[in-house]
């Protein structure tokens, strides 16, 4: 059972507006994840080498993490792992399909204001609130 | 500021706020998916806080010449089309279904959990339809 941790979400929750915003000063861009990420899918994108360093950093900060913050990947997957599968795939194709993820619109677009990316973040809350609270009711798929 | 340098600092700093907020912890993101069990409301203040944190920055602190680019850049992505609506509708079914998605997932590469590298390589190929039809148009 999860408790509710408001003060260290909030502390979260400012450095990661923090970084993106920080990525939009200085490199000019959106903090949107799936999209960094889509780089590293073929026809591999021109900007390969900032995209690299984004997510060498997230790797950098997860090294950190697993020294001072364990907490942060004390966990276990509650479901069997072609549920991982699974849902990789709907991930990677809705997220690029739709043109963003939970940074990229739910952060980024948010922030900005952008109707599509409130519109779209409030249907992937949507569906991601009934596809959790339905499988927890079934037990499972 | 280099932006090789600033890329790589920006993606430090996003993983420790994920990871700060246990937004890299699945059960954490299904504590608040799922409204049918025990309810932890823990992801809407991380995400009212970045987006609160975004918008003071992007309203009243960001260069000028440096939102007007990017607006100019982003202007024809701008509008909803159908596929946002039902990639967004996709994304979430995955997302309430193991409660990853692609930042902490990535992040979450470094645990070395057999889980979450299944998880990003099959969401490298859920990907690569999407990139392939949209770079042959």
């Amino acid at each position: 059972m999860e408790h509710f941790t408001p003060i260290s979400a909030a502390i979260g929750g400012f450095l990661i507006g923090l970084a993106a915003i920080g990525y939009l000063y200085f490199n000019g861009k959106t903090c949107g994840i799936s999209g960094i990420v889509e780089g590293f899918v073929p026809p591999f994108s021109p900007e390969l080498p900032e995209r690299a360093l984004f997510v060498g950093g997230l790797f950098a900060g997860g090294a950190l993490l697993s020294i001072f913050y364990p907490l942060a990947y004390t966990f276990d997957f509650g479901y069997p792992l072609y549920y991982n599968v699974i849902g990789g795939l709907l991930v990677g194709f809705g997220t690029r399909f739709g043109g963003g993820c939970t940074s990229g619109h739910g952060v980024c677009g948010v922030g900005r204001l952008s109707i599509k990316a409130i519109v779209a973040t409030l249907v992937f809350l949507l569906t991601g609130i009934a596809t959790a609270s339905i499988v927890h009711l079934l037990g499972g798929l | 500021m280099h932006r090789y340098l600033s890329a790589f600092l920006c993606g430090t700093l996003f993983a420790l706020g994920l990871g700060i907020s246990q937004m890299t912890r699945p059960p954490k993101i299904l504590g608040f998916l799922n409204v049918a069990g025990d309810w932890d409301p823990t992801l809407l203040v991380v995400m009212a806080a970045a987006t609160m944190t975004y918008f003071i920055g992007y309203h009243f602190l960001m260069d000028q010449q440096i939102k007007a680019c990017y607006e100019a850049k982003i202007a024809k992505g701008e509008v909803i089309k159908a596929r946002t609506l039902i990639g967004a509708a996709i994304f979430g079914l995955g997302w309430g279904l193991i409660g990853l998605c692609p930042g902490p997932a990535v992040t979450d590469l470094i645990s070395g959990k057999l889980g979450v590298i299944v998880f990003v390589t099959a969401m490298l190929a859920g990907m690569y339809p999407v990139k392939y039809f949209d770079s042959r148009v």
